[in-house]
């Protein structure tokens, strides 16, 4: 398959391959950031040698290529030191499972030392094989910038044992900000968020793992319905649900079940099951007015029952569990939950546009208004805060005409 | 080419030409019709080859300074006095010449404002130095 692939230098069957080799040439005791410069190296030739001679055997000359790369940095009496610590150190016996190896260099790039958004840097590097200039352009950074926090990310990792199973839920929370800066940039990182979520779903049994695959999937649906044509925001109550993605929904939907399905009492779904699970049954409503809101409250009870103190930890999901007490209950009933939550999250724009959301359910529309215009004043993202100041106006422009 | 920031101000700069309530109190035609122009004169600038960079920044605002070897930073506490000046945004232009730079920013200050009459919004006009320090 991968022959016939790289004869027209498929991109992808070429990325896939690089999780494989880099985990391959770490597991066998060479440095992460040696290995990774080798294989970039390796790569880069490729690009040049493949299209006139494509290899037998795509995956064994990547390989063979990055170790004489990197016997050739050896050389350099710099590198002498670190091949005798690697020498030492106990090699793993070779996987032979691509699931394995994307697991590894998972754990290996989200490792608890590197800062969030290194682990992000490195993750789309390293897994994802994005190119530096394609991280940069994502969030936004000259190139120069992301090649040093790349470079720094390796370094920290430089010495650390790497054979040791890392935390799935740190890989998730970083996938999951891989997969929430994906809606602005250039490059599409929410579907390679996607990508990388799906491989994780076959090298571990982690339920979560799938949790969030559901979650992105289902989110990922109604994408083409967000914004309109001149990019506006349209809001989820006035989106053309017939631009949702129904395969996508089905897909998200069949792996979300399968998770639940193994879930017991003694072992509770985590907060990306929960998560999806909302989304499934926004997505599931054919109309806003048939939303679910009773079963969307009742999940929305067991996400904030997940945390000691879910105002401080997560203050998304009381807001979002205000909006649906305010749809089962009345507008009245959520307001007085926000009330509850002025101290903490007072300040910031959400509450006060979910306090706008549930001011127009109770009709009081001048109230909406203002409470729009608040959060539009504290909006740190420009599609949002043009979206809030549209529902301000608007507010304002339908309580004058009364 | 000579480069320019044309800062907009939420507030401070000259007597404004006219008084005009903030945008979230405009019909919703006219924020619609701002908000067209502010999208148009980007792509103007880009198809032009002049744009550099446009971003808006929020209103929130903290001073800080050193607060010495071995003392916290010192941040300023309350609120600042409603006539100090406060920048909303920019545009970074890459231009043939000043009398270009004035022309864009006589442009943008031309924006819609209530009833689709220009805002006639104070623009301020800064050369920047050339011998950039970033090296992207």
């Amino acid at each position: 398959m991968l022959d016939d692939g790289t004869r027209g230098l498929d991109e992808g069957a070429l990325r896939a391959l690089v999780p494989r080799v880099l985990a391959a040439l770490i597991r066998r005791g060479e440095d992460f950031d040696a290995a990774e410069d080798a294989l970039q190296q390796a790569l880069l030739e490729a690009l040049r040698v493949w299209p006139e001679h494509p290899p037998r055997d795509p995956h064994a000359w990547l390989t063979t290529v990055a170790t004489r790369r990197l016997v050739d940095a050896r050389r350099s009496e710099a590198a002498r030191q670190r091949r005798e610590e690697a020498t030492y150190a106990e090699p793993r016996p070779a996987a032979t499972e691509a699931g394995d190896d994307t697991l590894f260099l998972l754990f290996c790039c989200c490792h608890p030392d590197l800062a969030p958004a290194s682990q992000v840097a490195l993750t789309l590097r390293a897994v994802g094989g994005l190119t530096t200039r394609e991280i940069a352009d994502a969030f936004y950074v000259p190139e120069a910038t992301m090649a040093q926090r790349i470079s720094r990310a390796k370094g920290t990792l430089r010495g650390r044992r790497l054979d040791q199973p890392g935390d799935v839920a740190v890989v998730l929370r970083v996938l999951y900000l891989v997969y929430t800066a994906g809606h602005a940039g250039r490059v599409d990182l929410a579907a390679e968020a996607i990508r990388l979520a799906r491989q994780l779903t076959l090298a571990t049994e982690e339920p979560e793992a799938r949790g969030l695959l559901a979650l992105m999937l289902l989110n990922h649906a109604r994408l083409p319905a967000r914004l309109d044509a001149g990019g506006r925001i349209v809001p989820l109550d006035r989106q053309d649900r017939g631009l949702w993605d129904t395969r996508e929904i089905a897909e998200g939907v069949h792996v979300l079940q399968s998770t639940l399905a193994t879930q017991t009492d003694d072992r509770p779904p985590g907060r990306y099951q929960i998560e999806a699970a909302i989304a499934a049954l926004h997505d599931d409503a054919t109309s806003a007015e048939e939303t679910d809101w009773p079963q969307i409250l009742a999940w929305y009870d067991d996400l904030v029952a997940l945390s000691d103190d879910p105002v401080r930890q997560e203050p998304a999901a009381v807001l979002g569990r205000a909006v649906a007490v305010g749809h089962v209950h009345g507008a009245a009933a959520g307001l007085r939950e926000t009330d509850r939550l002025r101290e903490v999250l007072g300040d910031r724009h959400r509450w006060h546009a979910v306090r706008g959301h549930l001011h127009e359910l109770a009709g009081d529309v001048p109230a909406a208004g203002a409470a729009y215009a608040e959060a539009a004043r504290r909006a740190t993202d420009v599609a949002e805060r043009d979206h809030l100041v549209r529902q301000a106006a608007r507010a304002r422009a339908s309580a004058a005409a009364r | 080419m000579p480069k320019y920031l044309l800062l907009k101000h939420y507030r401070g700069g000259p007597e404004p030409h006219h008084p005009f309530p903030p945008m979230d109190q405009w019909a919703p035609e006219d924020v619609e019709a701002h908000m067209a122009f502010l999208r148009h004169v980007r792509e103007l600038l880009r198809e032009n080859g002049e744009y550099v960079d446009a971003h808006a920044l929020t209103p929130e605002r903290s001073w800080v300074r050193y607060g010495g070897p071995d003392a916290a930073p010192v941040t300023t506490d309350g609120p600042l006095p409603e006539t100090s000046d406060l920048v909303a945004g920019w545009y970074m232009i890459d231009v043939d010449s000043y009398e270009r730079a004035l022309e864009v920013a006589a442009y943008v200050s031309s924006e819609p404002g209530p009833g689709g009459e220009p805002l006639y919004e104070w623009i301020d006009v800064r050369e920047v130095m050339s011998g950039a320090a970033s090296d992207d």
